[in-house]
């Protein structure tokens, strides 16, 4: 798209750091809104606006915010899985996954794979469980023809499986079992890095941590690295080592999950935290309610994003965007708060 | 076939027996709910305490299907006080929504047929009807006026071709008895969008569903189902679909328009969270039984039936750090078989003998709190 050069802004290219298994900076991706009789493209969503994170081997970092912020389609353009970016950079293991020939990519993809959310869509109702598990595989000739039913069988174990399951069809299959499959599909090809969008949230609360502590047995097994994508923060908070929170397209924090669960710092992070309900009937709330909805990505606000429904608006926040700063090691925030810090 | 047979494998002669049967019993169920002119005193009751607004008593809620008869609610007792919230818990599938359906006489016939039991609805001056054997045409003056329902899901439980003020005006003109001027019945209409916390009211009364948001949508749901004040709102896990930021919004609205009003709410969910923050009373269900009911600080508290504990146990809670989380074993039983013992017994973990007798009744361990589970028979000396 000869548009996406103009929206584009400078970024400062990142040097791999090998402790690092992904590294994104300022990955933007912009979808066109098409409109009349020959399509012309009349303004872009800014679906994901600038993320920067890395992420370190055999960590899990949780991705959090609304419906809309961008969340999913952060993990599904780190996998190159939505066309091409808009802008930025995603080392996967320091190659850049946009300059990969087709060739290349398709020796890549067995080292990054997903889950998607929904269990009941994203399984073929047309084929028996052992051939989703198995089809890619064999494509990938990651087994050979006498070691491939072992193979599978084994996978299938290692998520808690049986063998005799083979054969059946997904419909067969509760929920919880559902997503086994899927995370066994994505599992069999060996990945290095898996997104996990949303695995549990269309699952009940006893399936979900049956389904959390298998994510997590898996993780220590193959030494697993995570994005763990979703809007249950209880569930995040539990799985993840670091955790990124986002907003209409941003990241507008960033840091270790102890960090940002006790000490969040952005009044967005500060108002989704106080609106987690607790089980406990005698807790004090001192929920902070954000009126209003979140804007429309195609047209968000100037300056700090955030500002229509910040408390603490401050007259620059409407006009400059404010940047990223590292408050305490490891642990970023973009606010202008903070900017005297 | 030489493939093993599985589990609730019927042949195709057995089914056509069950079917037969089936339709046997409906048809029965069927002509009794299809006469014309039932005498009133048919379905009038009293309620046994004159505070609660709905009683549900010994409710047996059935489908019968082709592969055999699914008992959905089996004999469900609770009471909902009036001006109260009453969280019903439980996973999906254990007869949580069907318990609030059978209320709106809205189980899809004649498949589903309300068995046995009564549900007590209070009407107010010593009034009370019986859910259960009220007929169509009387219902329809009930749902709405004194009973109505917050749908699940918000994207699919409005009409995608009518204006949100046409389906809002729908309402009242069907169930309100005075005002039916259009004008007067758009003005009411606005009102209660204003009410719901909808700022432009006049800009979406004239807007179609699919221009609203998820949480705009709710809010809609629930103007409609307040509109006309309602004794008792069920409220069927009204904010599951929803963002957390816009959930708090949405109880808390519940919250007060609950009081403006003065009604009770049945608060069905499955999320513990929301059930402690808004419920005055929990009523913790499992495959179609109610296995655990109290307060909401006794249950949450002193949590007693291993189900319960385990379903606490199993939901990570911010602020508390485990390596591992609590997962309850095994599956809930076919509810096309189920067991004769305790329907939990084969994924409890604190079982005693006495589990493998019949279903446990129900244990008082104060006034409020009731459980049904044998350890705490021996305690309590009672049976």
């Amino acid at each position: 798209m000869a548009d996406a050069n103009t929206t584009k802004k400078e970024f400062t290219p990142v040097t791999y750091d090998p402790q690092y298994i992904l590294m994104v900076n300022e990955l933007k991706k912009h979808f066109p809104i098409k409109s009349g009789m020959v399509a012309r493209t009349i303004g872009h969503v800014k679906a994901v606006d600038g993320v920067t994170f890395n992420l370190r081997r055999g960590t899990t970092m949780g991705l959090v915010g609304e419906s809309g912020c961008g969340k999913t389609t952060t993990g599904r353009t780190i996998l190159r899985l939505s066309g091409e970016k808009t802008g930025g950079q995603v080392l996967f293991n320091g190659k850049e996954v946009y300059d990969l020939s087709g060739k290349e990519m398709r020796a890549m993809r067995t080292k990054m794979q997903i889950i998607f959310q929904d269990p009941f869509s994203s399984l073929s109702p047309r084929l028996p469980v052992g051939e989703i598990i198995g089809e890619a595989v064999r494509e990938h000739g990651l087994a050979s023809k006498g070691e491939f039913d072992d193979y599978i069988d084994r996978i299938m174990d290692h998520c808690g499986l049986q063998p005799f399951h083979k054969d059946r069809y997904p419909h067969e299959f509760s929920g919880g079992q559902r997503q086994r499959i899927c995370i066994a599909r994505a599992l069999a090809l060996n990945p290095e890095f898996v997104v996990c969008d949303e695995p549990v949230s269309a699952l009940d609360v006893s399936i979900q941590a049956q389904i959390i502590n298998l994510l997590k047995d898996l993780q220590e097994k193959y030494n697993l690295t995570y994005l763990f994508i979703s809007h249950d923060l209880s569930v995040v908070e539990h799985i993840s080592d670091t955790v990124g929170v986002m907003y209409l397209g941003n990241l507008v924090e960033y840091g270790d999950t102890k960090d940002i669960f006790k000490n969040p710092l952005h009044p967005y992070t500060k108002a989704l935290f106080s609106a987690i309900p607790v089980p406990d009937p005698d807790a004090k709330m001192n929920r902070i309610v954000l009126e209003g909805s979140i804007p429309s990505p195609a047209n968000p606000p100037s300056g700090c994003k955030f500002h229509t429904r910040c408390a603490n608006c401050m007259a620059k926040c409407k006009e400059v965007e404010p940047k990223q700063k590292e408050i305490e090691p490891g642990h970023y925030v973009v606010c202008h708060l903070y900017d005297d810090v | 076939m030489a493939k093993n047979k599985p589990e609730g494998y019927l042949t195709a002669k057995e089914s056509r027996k069950i079917s037969k049967e089936n339709r046997r019993i409906t048809n029965q169920f069927e002509k009794q709910r299809k006469r014309k002119n039932v005498p009133e005193s048919e379905y009038l009751t009293t309620m046994h305490n004159p505070d609660n607004a709905v009683e549900f008593d010994d409710l047996h809620t059935y489908f019968f299907t082709d592969a055999g008869t699914v008992k959905s609610v089996d004999g469900v007792s609770f009471e909902v006080p009036v001006g109260k919230t009453v969280g019903v818990v439980g996973e999906s599938g254990c007869g949580k929504s069907v318990t609030s359906l059978s209320l709106m006489q809205l189980i899809q016939r004649p498949q589903g047929q309300i068995v046995e039991g009564e549900i007590r609805l209070n009407l107010g001056d010593g009034k009370a009807y019986n859910i259960a054997k009220t007929p169509n045409e009387k219902m329809m003056k009930l749902r709405g006026n004194y009973v109505s329902m917050i749908f699940q899901e918000p994207m699919t439980s409005l009409n995608p071709v009518f204006r949100i003020g046409e389906q809002v005006d729908e309402v009242i003109s069907l169930h309100d008895e005075e005002g039916k001027s259009k004008e007067t019945i758009k003005e009411k209409t606005i009102e209660l969008l204003k009410m719901v916390g909808i700022a432009n009211s006049e800009g979406v009364y004239q807007m179609y569903p699919h221009e609203l948001s998820g949480g705009m949508r709710q809010r809609v749901m629930i103007a409609m189902a307040l509109a006309c004040s309602p004794r008792i709102i069920i409220a069927d896990e009204p904010t599951t679909a929803l963002d957390v930021t816009i959930q708090a919004q949405i109880l808390d609205l519940l919250r007060h328009l609950k009081d403006k009003i003065n009604s009770s709410i049945m608060l069905i969910t499955h999320d513990l969270g929301v059930i402690a923050e808004m419920a005055d009373y929990v009523v913790v269900m499992y495959a179609g039984r109610v296995v655990e009911k109290g307060t909401v600080r006794e249950i949450f508290t002193n949590p007693c039936h291993p189900y319960t504990i385990g379903l606490m146990a199993s939901k990570p809670v911010v602020g508390k750090q485990v390596d591992r989380l609590y997962s309850i074993p095994g599956k809930v039983p076919n509810p096309v078989n189920m067991p004769d013992y305790c329907y939990y017994k084969d994924r409890c973990e604190m079982c005693v003998e006495r589990c493998a007798g019949e279903y446990p009744g129900e244990i008082s361990l104060s006034p409020t709190h009731k459980v049904s589970c044998y350890r705490f028979y021996d305690g309590k000396g009672e049976k």
